[in-house]
């Protein structure tokens, strides 16, 4: 958690390997990506990160199954196999019977939920989640947030998730706070103040 | 997938696809007419071959040769037949109504240009009759002649109304084949200077020389130039082809320009297709990111907008090239007098083609740059 321009977002990026460093190093699971080529580092992207925006970043012109299968076109699962792992991470999410809808034709919770199945449906190891209900109404963000913590209970998958919402951090297992891009155990005073 | 997307995004702003691609039509279509026209032009060239060579005045095409030169000709080793001709340029009834005729020796001509189809009987008709003439089947649809009409032409280099009986009328063995010229005996041209105007007499304008073999065309124009120096009427000896391009050589400068002008209309439509292309990749940089965060490469993302790039410019080339033949036709029936072969030719459409691809892969250079080299943060277009 942390105040608007603490550096959140780019500390998520960092360790989703969408940024590079300035200096030092970025270790994940004994990797240090930040000496990653750039297709290496997507490579590893691809069987490593699951990233849920805040704004859903769905392709409008697929659909929630297309959407859904877009990281799978990377593997080499044939065509069946992907339909098998969309269909599972759509039903995980409750979406199975709006596979054929477009993003357009979702509510924004269901299109967070079609971003969560895209996130899940590669088996990531870590699910790297940029404000997740900063753009939803709160029962749409309730919904968005149990789903995820089942992610995390159910399947075992980590998840590590900036937001402003306190309902989302008492969701999660452990907080860390950032402000002036210094990370600490406790909100800051200027944090504490702005909540 | 990739296809689907392919699609779905060049489809995506319809009007804008729309127009881009009426806008590429546009420009095939102007790029095949013109390139028609420059065909054109080269149509007697094309169509010329390579075993006849042209013996001429060596001071100019206006200046005659005598007839005796051509049994010198014909005991040329390497020569099999020598046919003479001289460019008669009358028109008929009116100044406007301008042709290409020419009197010819009409058996030894008909021999050497076997590409102009005349049935037996019509040829065996022509030879007989001392008027006779052949037309060709365009140049006696213009007219509306048919088989035994008498038809005037008025002279301008031999002056005087000149009376003819269509014998024959001519059909070309392929497309490039004049069908609009209009020949007659030689003799009869012959016959009546004899008569008016006898320094004019026994005098043609070119000789027209069939060989056995194109490999002896150079050797056999050399030995026919040799054997006239010095003479009174030097002479000049060039393949058909040459003798073609010499006449194209006077309206070089024409052509220059048309060639000039297909270049810029596809130099414009290229900026067009940029520019579209641009705003679309602009417009979605943030998906391009959503992409790379996925873990596609910048490959994936050149094919994407590549392919799109590609998709608008073949469905604009495809609709150009279709209309380009019933444009050409309409070209032709405003024009033809001017242009008496005006054919759509492959090359053409194999030009369209790959001005097309040029034109797709060209603009899709700088959004694929744009594209791939954006940091996926910045094309997420926010960091907190």
């Amino acid at each position: 958690m942390g105040p608007s321009g603490s550096g959140k977002s780019t500390l998520l990026n960092l360790i989703a390997g969408l940024d590079k460093p300035d200096s030092g190093s970025i270790i994940v699971q004994g990797i240090d990506i930040s000496l990653l080529l750039e297709t290496e580092l997507a490579k590893w992207r691809a069987d490593n990160i699951g990233f849920i925006f805040q704004f859903y970043n769905l392709i409008p012109v697929l659909t929630a199954f297309e959407n859904v299968e877009l990281p799978l076109i990377l593997t080499r699962l044939s065509k069946n196999e992907r339909k098998k792992h969309v269909l599972t991470a759509l039903s995980l999410v409750g979406l199975d019977d709006r596979m054929d809808h477009y993003p357009g034709q979702l509510s924004g919770g269901q299109q967070q939920r079609v971003a969560i199945a895209r996130a899940v449906v590669t088996d990531p190891v870590i699910l790297v989640a940029d404000e997740p209900t900063g753009d939803l109404d709160r029962l749409s963000a309730r919904d968005v947030l149990n789903l995820m913590e089942n992610l995390s209970k159910s399947i075992g998958k980590t998840i590590v998730m900036v937001t402003h919402d306190p309902r989302a951090a008492k969701k999660a297992g452990s907080i860390m706070y950032l402000d002036k891009g210094v990370l600490a155990d406790v909100p800051q005073t200027s944090f504490q103040e702005c909540v | 997938m990739f296809l689907k997307l392919l699609f779905r995004n060049a489809f995506r702003h319809k009007l804008r696809t729309f127009l881009t691609i009426c806008g590429i039509c546009v420009a095939i279509l102007a790029f095949g007419l013109l390139r028609t026209v420059i065909s054109a032009w080269y149509a007697g060239v094309d169509s010329a071959s390579a075993t006849r060579l042209i013996t001429r005045n060596s001071i100019s095409l206006v200046f005659p040769l005598p007839i005796s030169y051509k049994e010198k000709i014909r005991n040329i080793d390497g020569v099999k037949t020598v046919s003479a001709a001289s460019w008669f340029g009358a028109y008929y009834i009116d100044e406007k109504n301008f042709f290409a005729n020419f009197a010819v020796e009409s058996k030894s001509y008909l021999d050497l240009y076997p590409e102009f189809m005349i049935p037996p009987d019509q040829k065996s008709s022509l030879l007989k009759e001392r008027k006779g003439c052949a037309v060709g089947e365009k140049l006696a649809k213009r007219f509306g002649w048919k088989l035994g009409d008498a038809v005037i032409l008025k002279g301008t280099i031999f002056p005087g109304n000149w009376e003819f009986i269509i014998k024959a009328i001519y059909k070309g063995s392929n497309k490039n084949i004049d069908e609009s010229q209009f020949f007659f005996h030689w003799e009869y041209l012959n016959e009546t200077m004899k008569k008016h105007v006898p320094r004019r007499a026994d005098q043609v304008g070119f000789y027209m020389i069939g060989i056995r073999s194109p490999d002896i065309a150079a050797t056999t124009a050399q030995e026919i130039d040799k054997m006239f120096k010095n003479s009174y009427a030097e002479t000049m000896t060039e393949t058909e082809k040459a003798f073609q391009m010499s006449f194209i050589s006077l309206s070089q400068t024409i052509l220059n320009v048309i060639e000039l002008v297909t270049i810029i209309v596809i130099v414009i439509i290229m900026a067009v297709v940029a520019n579209t292309m641009a705003m679309s990749v602009r417009e979605r940089m943030s998906e391009y990111a959503v992409f790379k965060t996925l873990g596609f490469g910048g490959l994936h993302l050149a094919v994407l907008i590549l392919g799109e790039s590609l998709l608008i410019t073949s469905l604009g080339c495809i609709m150009g090239i279709i209309l380009t033949f019933p444009a050409a036709d309409a070209f032709l029936g405003a024009v033809g007098d001017y242009f008496p072969i005006f054919n759509v030719s492959g090359d053409t459409i194999y030009l369209d083609i790959i001005a097309s691809i040029i034109v797709g892969i060209v603009a899709a250079v700088f959004p694929i740059r744009q594209a791939v080299s954006v940091p996926i943060a910045s094309g997420l277009g926010r960091i907190g």
